[in-house]
């Protein structure tokens, strides 16, 4: 698909429909303004090319990798039973148990390895759906105008502004604890009000764009035009969207069992928490118990965080760190 | 190449012997980009006179914008003068702080941007902004900024009730002329425009430069305009200067660059741009785009373009040749003696 | 004044979708738990106060649009019957009542402490770009972010409470001292808030600083702040005058947003040092299946956070002309 070219940006759009680069005159790093129809395969090259270059991402997805890899097989790197309460309790760390065993007796270490994976779940899965609902929402309320988006706003602005964890706890209450898959549901429902109003201003401001007119005139269906032209473009957006919604899945989750609403059985980072507490980790000097699981969501959450972060600076360059040969600051010494 | 602030001394001697309100030598603004450092403007040198009014165009990433903001010391990271000097009233500007420069800032030097709706602060009164560049020049008594604030806006024929209001309350014609009333505040001696009629209609932008040529008779202040609209400005400019590419491609008296252009550049512009009045003539453009500066062609920066080119273009760079009063960036007229500055 | 009677029309339509939320989630949900529980209990509540949780959870035979109502009679007349469980037959009301200064005295003030220290970083983080604070800020700050507001209240329990024996960390006061407004008490008092307060301040900040911070980079890219510049305005002007007051605003609906968040960590805090709070309460209330103290907390939640949000929609359109305007 050729390069259409983009209407506007900082040139003014009189002038002689040249693009106008971004960043300085007449070339140097060219990146087309945003919303321009770029492939979507034109996009994913310049955003691996983008994360590499930037610490931030290539840190937070290296963690992310290293996560998944100890979700996909806990048992390579685990060698005992998470939930067996065979060992001795209580016990400090040794080369037998690298982090000691908790009040039950069971391996600290492994259950930390074994944890991985709900907490891993529940992140992509909350991710992934909450962005698509958002998605699916956002951009319809945008492109359908009118009625259809003051009701699709109006039940999303409400929901937003619902504090989403009292409600989690009342419904997770109600229902008594819940399994992996409930709490992803549960609390995808009550995240993708955020980022759908995100996409549904993006989604608006694409929309009156040359080249979604130009499709328009080429005789392109709605639908087309939503799957083909906007929702590329949006990439970027999008991929925010996932990874804020993962991040929150993850602490809002790690809460939820904290309390002891989610199902204590399950081997969680969460649970393992909730257990702790429950057993006086601290006072009874079992402080691994309750440290190490902590620091496995900080990290799983910093590797979002960092993601999102960098993914922020890249779509934005006047966010990234300054750089210059002389360290100026912006304005007046 | 000079650095920064290294010429300044032969520059401030000739401008103070000659009169000039600014003298600019030689400058060079570059980009620093992740990519490589882009060039924006390269060695451009001239002389302005008080209460002159000289008009700069040329197409969008040429240059000329960011021309203004070196000049007016108004640049930012990753742009950065890079060479040359630029004098004025005497007193070379490059390198000061900002602290150094506020003494001469709007009350010698003022500027006027493209768009006043985003130059002016959306959530302060247009008093308030007379206000506080008033107060940060010293004048003190309410009174007096109460006066001279109402004095300039009814210099540009808005009602001073109009104070009052903030600026997206006004249309955008008054938005601009706000901003002009803004920049004579303090009576300066140079005033820098950056396509301050980029944004109004046809109508309006006329008028604006009617009252802007006006204004500059009564007061008496030098202008420096920056544009694309070649014709817009010639009607009123004393001299105009064409920058292509960071360079500048012609330079002298306006009626004679406007009725006998001699580069190449220049030419296909007017022809783009026929008269309305005139014979019947088919529409030509310039063909090509212009070139990307990270990475300039060798030689003559609009040889790629060129209907005129010759084998000598591609290899070196022209100087400025003088041609009856004129200065033209083109081998075509080497023979009429280098400019030098 | 229209924007804000605007925002007003949508606060009271979210209320009304609370309280329905209220209403419809105890039916729907599978095997009608509440029911159970409240067959339970019944014995321990009064006449009065069974009616209104007869009205709320669907017991007795009224049908289900006459409950929806009475219901809602009971709510606009702040009606919402008796403890179950926590404090069989004790109003619901006052309970709450008992719990809700401590809430505002931590979390309120902690809040906009936080918020504002935090705005002020950002804005002098962004001011000062390029220098030291710059570089370091982002990646301390985003991990700061990430940081699980249960996990560090426990962390510092162990580290001051446990570990040093420097500040107590449990319940919000002294139990063995008898409240009064004496300074022995309200001494008493302010030291068992340091460390939830602290803990909330520095899980919170950290969102803060990082949204002002972005902000501010944009605004300072701004003409006008150019324009600020071009006048010869000293530096301190133009950062506060030109770039804070234009970048602040977004904050100010960020802020907004956010209080949900801040609003669920407070919970989980309270919980961890047993701080007998609002949020501590609605947790014992889950504990002990008290559902008429549970739904009244969380009406009360939403509600706060409401006028929350509607207060810094109230500065905003104090702060920015551009929403008062006939726009």
């Amino acid at each position: 698909m050729a390069t259409l070219r983009a209407p506007g940006g900082p040139g003014g759009a009189g002038e002689s429909g040249q693009v106008t680069p971004v960043g300085g005159p007449g070339g140097g790093l060219y990146l087309p303004p945003p919303g321009a129809g770029v492939s979507g395969a034109r996009s994913v090259r310049r955003m691996t090319r983008a994360i590499r270059s930037n610490g931030k991402a290539s840190v937070g997805t290296g963690m992310l990798a290293l996560f998944c890899l100890v979700a996909l097989f806990p048992g390579v790197i685990a060698h005992d039973n998470p939930s067996a309460e065979i060992y001795g309790r209580a016990l400090g760390p040794s080369a037998q148990h690298l982090l000691g065993t908790t009040a039950f007796g069971q391996d600290i270490f492994a259950q930390v390895i074994y944890g991985t994976r709900p907490v891993l779940l529940i992140a992509l899965g909350v991710g992934l759906s909450a962005t698509v609902i958002a998605m699916l929402i956002g951009v319809a309320a945008a492109y359908l105008g009118g009625a259809w988006d003051g009701v699709l706003s109006l039940i999303t602005d409400v929901l937003l502004v619902i504090p989403a964890f009292p409600l989690l706890i009342v419904i997770a209450s109600y229902l008594h604890g819940a399994s992996t898959a409930v709490l992803i549901a549960v609390v995808t429902a009550v995240s993708w009000s955020y980022t759908a109003r995100q996409l549904r201003a993006q989604a608006l401001s694409l929309r009156n764009r040359d080249f979604l007119e130009a499709a328009r005139v080429r005789g392109e269906r709605s639908l087309y035009i939503i799957l083909v032209e906007i929702i590329p473009t949006m990439t970027s957006l999008l991929m925010a969207s996932f990874l804020t919604n993962a991040l929150y899945a993850v602490l809002f989750s790690s809460g939820l069992q904290f309390i002891g609403l989610g199902n204590p059985n399950t081997v969680s980072w969460g649970t393992m928490l909730y257990w702790a507490e429950n057993n006086e980790a601290f006072q009874t000097g079992q402080a691994l118990w309750i440290i190490v699981p902590g620091l496995c969501i900080v990290a799983l959450g910093a590797a979002f965080a960092l993601l999102n972060y960098a993914f922020d600076e890249i779509g934005n360059p006047a966010l990234r760190p300054v750089k210059s040969m002389r360290r100026k600051r912006v304005l007046p010494r | 190449m000079s650095s920064p602030g290294d010429e300044p001394g032969g520059a401030v001697t000739a401008a103070r012997t000659a009169g000039a309100v600014l003298t600019v030598r030689d400058l060079s603004v570059e980009y620093l980009m992740e990519g490589g450092t882009v060039r924006a403007v390269d060695g451009v040198s001239f002389d302005l006179s008080p209460g002159e009014f000289l008009g700069v165009v040329g197409e969008s990433g040429c240059g000329k914008s960011t021309l203004l903001f070196a000049i007016a010391q108004l640049l930012v990271p990753p742009a950065e003068i890079t060479g040359g000097s630029v004098v004025f009233r005497g007193e070379s500007m490059v390198g000061l702080t900002d602290r150094q420069l506020a003494a001469i800032r709007w009350k010698d030097l003022s500027v006027v941007m493209q768009s006043a709706m985003n130059a002016l602060n959306p959530v302060k009164t247009i008093a308030a902004q007379f206000k506080d560049a008033m107060r940060a020049h010293g004048v003190a008594s309410k009174q007096e900024i109460a006066d001279r604030s109402a004095e300039v806006l009814r210099m540009v024929g808005i009602d001073p009730v109009h104070l009052k209001s903030y600026p997206h309350q006004l249309s955008g014609g008054m938005r601009q002329r706000s901003m002009i009333a803004m920049a004579l505040l303090l009576t300066p001696e140079l005033v820098i425009m950056d396509e301050p009629t980029s944004a109004l209609d046809v109508v309006a932008q006329r008028s604006l430069m009617v009252q802007i040529k006006e204004l500059q008779e009564q007061l008496g202040f030098a202008v420096i305009f920056v544009t694309h609209d070649m014709s817009l400005v010639s009607h009123f400019s004393d001299r105009l200067m064409v920058m292509y590419a960071g360079r500048v491609d012609e330079f002298g008296p306006t009626r004679q660059v406007f009725d006998s252009p001699q580069h190449p550049y220049t030419i296909g512009l007017m022809e783009a741009f026929p008269s309305i009045r005139g014979p019947r003539v088919p529409l030509t453009g310039i063909p090509g785009s212009p070139p990307n500066l990270a990475s300039p062609p060798p030689g003559c920066r609009f040889a790629p373009r060129c209907p005129k080119v010759m084998t000598r273009c591609r290899e070196e760079t022209p100087e400025l040749y003088h041609v009856n009063g004129t200065l033209v960036r083109c081998f075509l007229h080497a023979d009429g003696g280098v400019d030098h500055d | 004044m229209r924007f804000v009677l605007r925002r007003l029309g949508f606060f009271v339509l979210t209320l009304w979708a609370a309280l329905t939320l209220n209403f419809a989630l105890p039916r729907l949900m599978p095997g009608s738990p509440a029911l159970a529980i409240i067959a339970n209990h019944r014995g321990a509540l009064s006449p009065s106060a069974l009616k209104v949780v007869e009205a709320q959870f669907g017991i007795g035979h009224q049908n289900i649009v006459l409950q929806y109502f009475s219901y809602l009679g009971n709510v606009a007349r702040l009606r919402f019957g008796e403890s179950l469980t926590t404090q069989p037959g004790v109003s619901v009301g006052h309970i709450v009542l008992d719990a809700i200064p401590w809430t505002l005295g931590l979390v309120g003030l902690t809040t906009v402490l936080a918020f504002i220290l935090g705005t002020l970083i950002g804005i002098v983080g962004a001011w000062r770009r390029g220098g030291w604070l710059d570089s370091i800020m982002p990646p301390i700050f985003v991990i700061m972010t990430v940081i699980p507001y249960f996990w560090i209240g426990l962390i510092l329990i162990l580290v001051f409470g446990v570990k040093l024996h420097w500040l107590p960390y449990f319940f919000t006061y002294d139990i063995t001292l008898t409240p009064g407004f004496n300074l022995a008490f309200i001494g008493n008092v302010l030291e068992h808030a340091i460390l939830p307060a602290f803990t909330l301040l520095i899980t919170t900040i950290g969102t803060w600083i990082l949204t002002m911070r972005n902000t501010m980079i944009t605004t300072l890219a701004e003409d006008y702040v150019r324009m600020a510049r071009a006048k010869g305005l000293p530096g301190r002007r133009i950062m506060l005058d030109y770039a804070a007051r234009n970048a602040i605003l977004p904050n100010l609906t960020g802020f907004a947003m956010s209080l949900g968040f801040v609003v669920g960590g407070a919970i989980l805090i309270e919980l961890v040092f047993n701080y007998e709070g609002v949020g501590w309460l609605l947790l014992q209330a889950v504990n002990n299946d008290d559902y008429p103290l549970e739904q009244a907390l969380f009406l009360l939640i939403t509600a706060a956070v409401l006028v929350a949000i509607l207060l810094s929609d109230v500065a905003t359109a104090i702060l920015d002309p551009r929403t008062r305007g006939a726009r």
